[in-house]
């Protein structure tokens, strides 16, 4: 046996012994039971004591200093039992990785340990109402007063803010420098006085989105991360691990799949399994003579399906070939391609569903369908949020096509 | 299997490039083109690919060949694609000799692969009758007279047909027009009486042929596999041409895509490189993407073949749909974005959007593979 399959076993009788029955798929198959918000907790903890919740951060921040591939493995015997990693957030996919690169030990203590037990719930402090796509140009400002930071400004977008204990946040520290040279990384926490969050509400009717003001804020020095004024290297670095995590390649507790377990018999089934759309599609169109009732449909299904499959296979392909670790610009790829797949689905689906695609709420609609309308409405964001479309392909023009720059 | 390529692959595909480069540059395409060469390909470049083994790849040891893999040879036909060099490897191998792989006797096999994987036979196959791929619409009649058969009906668009020593000709003895039962497969040689065959002058410079067949007499021992079931032996064999097409387009396609995105970085209008311009990068990223997602689609059709998965079809179709829209996009935006001297004859620009017609057209377009996809996933 490899040594990963050892550790694989190791992994799996360790799950097995200590993951409670409310926090995974029960054993005899059947449905899992709801847990409760302080057994998720608890979970989380006894994760993070195994250093199973960042596998592959060291020992001394609360990871296991595991490899990438025990890491992967750790994931897959998680999915393979239908439990979950609570600490899986903007902390342990976006900010975690930061520090880890750039923070200075003390702050590292600090902050990634609440990180990697799932304690501390952080937010970005990123996008201003006059600073959306071009990010650089942002106004909040932040102003040195002994040991601390004093600021004062506003941010759009902020996710989750509403929900969250502390931002990191993009501040502007010296507003005489070119607009890159004059930014910093700051962290703080959201309870300080003269923070306030309101939730905004979509086209969607949701709310994950908040604008957050800040009056005399006052922020510790000592929670400055990497040099004053130098805070967008970091601010970029972690753009990159947000467009990982936007496209699915963060390796986070969401992952799908995990190996399919029966099927090294025989011949293998490659792409032979059914198109999802299409058995919606059934429903809503009928047939004739075993093809879907709408024929342009039909085509504009095939599209979908093949640009789904060429996408899978693309990231696949992409993780054999990035063996080497840190994301690359390839990436960016990914971000853009899979947001305007996703609208185009939407679009598509509702095409299919007609006039139960019209539904909002109430009686004369399923959840199924209000909820792909609602799906429709807010994934017109994702070729927003994280970087425009456009932006997307001024980076990769830029970066992987090696265009020359106007400027 | 996986999708990156193992070390003995990668020098494969190294060498190819190399040899390819040093041997056969579009320059070579080129002057085929403007000698209205009989053959329409080299045969001492073909004979020194044979050499390499290029011709034997897919075909089994004890015939001669060297029994590797359709990703290798996918591998060797993505790097002719991209110096567009004419070459007769997917009449004579992925249909000539596919056709008596899947459905040929012992003693056809040994007769004629043999001489494939040297490099010496070319071989045709004449299925198509109709004016876009269907290989069930056969008209063409094998009329049984005691032993033998005599052929009747016209062939189209039959790649290398007016060089081939050997040719497979598909024709009905049993069932209606487009059924798919009742198609034979015959083995029938290009001098025996009543057959006419008149080459085909076509945008991409490269040979097909139309073929009349008047009472043409074949000897029942000539029919490759069973009465009436060549469409069991046609549709492997033109799923794996297929795919193997797809590989050509990659190439051809990826060395398109370079060129032009190698102009937009040294043209200069209004005193700035026209890559500077949005409008164009953004078309240029476009043309990347599709790049990015069809290198992934053709590697994993070709090795559905080898891991012999049950999505070969699948695959073949998916691969197809994606390289002609993929090809088209990349070889027309090429012309556009080349300007004034992207129309010339001069530029090389121009030929890859010829060949990319050809091959787009070629075992089905993207439409007729959206369809069958479809079909293949029941709706």
């Amino acid at each position: 046996m490899s040594e990963l399959e050892t550790f694989r076993e190791e992994v799996r009788t360790w799950l097995d012994e200590n993951c409670p029955p409310n926090m995974r798929t029960p054993k005899d198959g059947s449905a899992r039971l709801p847990s409760k918000p302080e057994e998720v907790s608890a979970w989380c903890r006894t994760l993070a004591d195994r250093g199973f919740t960042v596998p592959t951060w060291p020992k001394a921040y609360s990871g296991g200093d595991y490899s990438k591939e025990q890491a992967a493995v750790i994931q897959e015997e998680m999915t393979r039992i239908g439990t979950m990693n609570p600490a899986v957030s903007f902390g342990t996919m976006m900010l975690g990785p930061v520090l880890l690169e750039f923070a200075s030990h003390e702050q590292k203590l600090e902050h990634l340990v609440p990180i990697a037990r799932g304690e501390i719930r952080w937010c970005q402090g990123y996008s201003e109402p006059g600073s959306g796509s071009d990010l650089a140009s942002l106004q909040t400002r932040a102003v040195r007063d002994g040991d601390h930071f004093i600021i004062n400004g506003q941010k759009i977008w902020t996710t989750m803010a509403h929900l969250s204990d502390w931002m990191f946040c993009l501040v502007r520290t010296d507003p005489d420098a070119a607009k890159h040279h004059g930014i910093s990384f700051i962290l703080f926490d959201l309870k300080s006085d003269g923070v306030t969050v309101k939730p905004i509400k979509l086209i969607s009717g949701q709310s994950q989105f908040c604008e957050v003001f800040f009056e005399d804020v006052r922020a510790l020095a000592k929670n400055l991360v990497g040099k004053q004024n130098d805070g967008w290297t970091i601010a970029k670095r972690l753009l990159q691990y947000e467009r990982n995590m936007l496209s699915g390649l963060g390796g986070g507790g969401r992952r799908r799949g995990g190996r399919r377990r029966g099927q090294s018999e025989g011949r293998q089934r490659g792409n032979s399994g059914p198109s999802m759309t299409a058995e919606s599609a059934r429903r809503y169109l009928g047939t004739v003579d075993g093809k879907l009732g709408d024929l342009t449909l039909r085509d504009e299904i095939v599209q979908a399906d093949l640009d789904q499959l060429g996408f899978q296979l693309t990231m696949k392909r992409s993780n054999e070939e990035a063996k080497t670790s840190g994301p690359s610009a390839a990436s960016s790829m990914f971000k853009l391609y899979m947001s305007e797949m996703g609208k185009r689905r939407s679009e598509l689906m509702m095409k299919v569903m007609g006039y139960q695609s019209l539904g909002w709420e109430g009686p004369g609609f399923s959840q199924e369908e209000t909820g792909t309308t609602r799906g429709w409405l807010r994934g017109k964001g994702s070729s927003i949020e994280g970087g425009t479309s456009e932006i997307q392909k001024n980076v990769i023009a830029k970066r992987v096509l090696g265009l020359p720059s106007g400027d | 299997m996986a999708l990156t390529l193992n070390a003995e692959q990668q020098m494969l595909k190294d060498n190819a490039k190399e040899f390819v480069r040093s041997n056969a540059p579009v320059s070579h395409m080129r002057k085929l083109r403007d000698t209205k060469d009989a053959t329409g390909f080299s045969s001492d470049i073909y004979g020194q690919m044979a050499e390499l083994g290029w011709a034997g790849i897919v075909i089994p040891e004890e015939y001669g060949g060297l029994g590797l893999g359709y990703l290798e040879l996918g591998l060797v036909l993505e790097e002719c694609g991209r110096n567009l060099v004419p070459q007769p490897l997917v009449s004579t191998v992925l249909l000539g000799a596919g056709c008596l792989l899947e459905g040929g006797s012992d003693a056809q096999k040994k007769d004629i692969l043999p001489s494939v994987a040297e490099g010496e036979a070319v071989l045709a196959l004449a299925f198509e009758e109709s004016r876009r791929f269907s290989p069930y619409n056969v008209k063409t009649t094998a009329d049984n007279s005691g032993s033998a058969y005599k052929l009747n009906g016209q062939k189209t668009f039959v790649l290398d047909g007016h060089v081939a020593g050997k040719l497979i000709v598909s024709a009905r003895t049993s069932g209606e027009e487009r059924d798919r039962d009742g198609i034979t497969l015959f083995l029938v040689d290009p001098k025996a009486g009543g057959v006419k065959i008149e080459r085909s002058t076509m945008v991409d410079s490269r040979n097909a042929a139309n073929i009349t067949l008047e009472g043409v007499e074949v000897a029942a021992g000539d029919i490759l596999g069973e009465v009436g079931k060549g469409a069991d032996v046609l549709d492997p064999v033109l799923d794996r041409a297929t795919i193997c097409l797809t590989a050509e387009m990659l190439g051809l396609c990826s060395q398109a895509y370079d060129t032009t995105v190698e102009y937009l970085k040294t043209r200069v209008q209004f005193d700035v490189l026209i890559g500077t311009f949005q409008a164009l990068q953004h078309r240029a990223v476009d043309m990347f993407c599709q790049l990015e997602l069809s290198k992934s689609v053709v590697l994993d059709a070709l090795s559905s073949i080898d891991d012999d998965r049950e999505d070969v079809a699948i695959m073949a179709s998916a691969a197809k749909a994606r390289l002609t829209d993929a090809a088209r996009l990349v070889t027309r935006e090429a012309i556009q974005m080349h300007g004034g001297i992207g129309m010339t004859d001069e530029h090389d620009i121009g030929l890859y959007m010829k060949r990319s017609a050809a091959c787009e057209l070629t075992f089905g377009d993207a439409s007729y593979h959206r369809d069958r996809f479809a079909t293949l996933k029941g709706f």
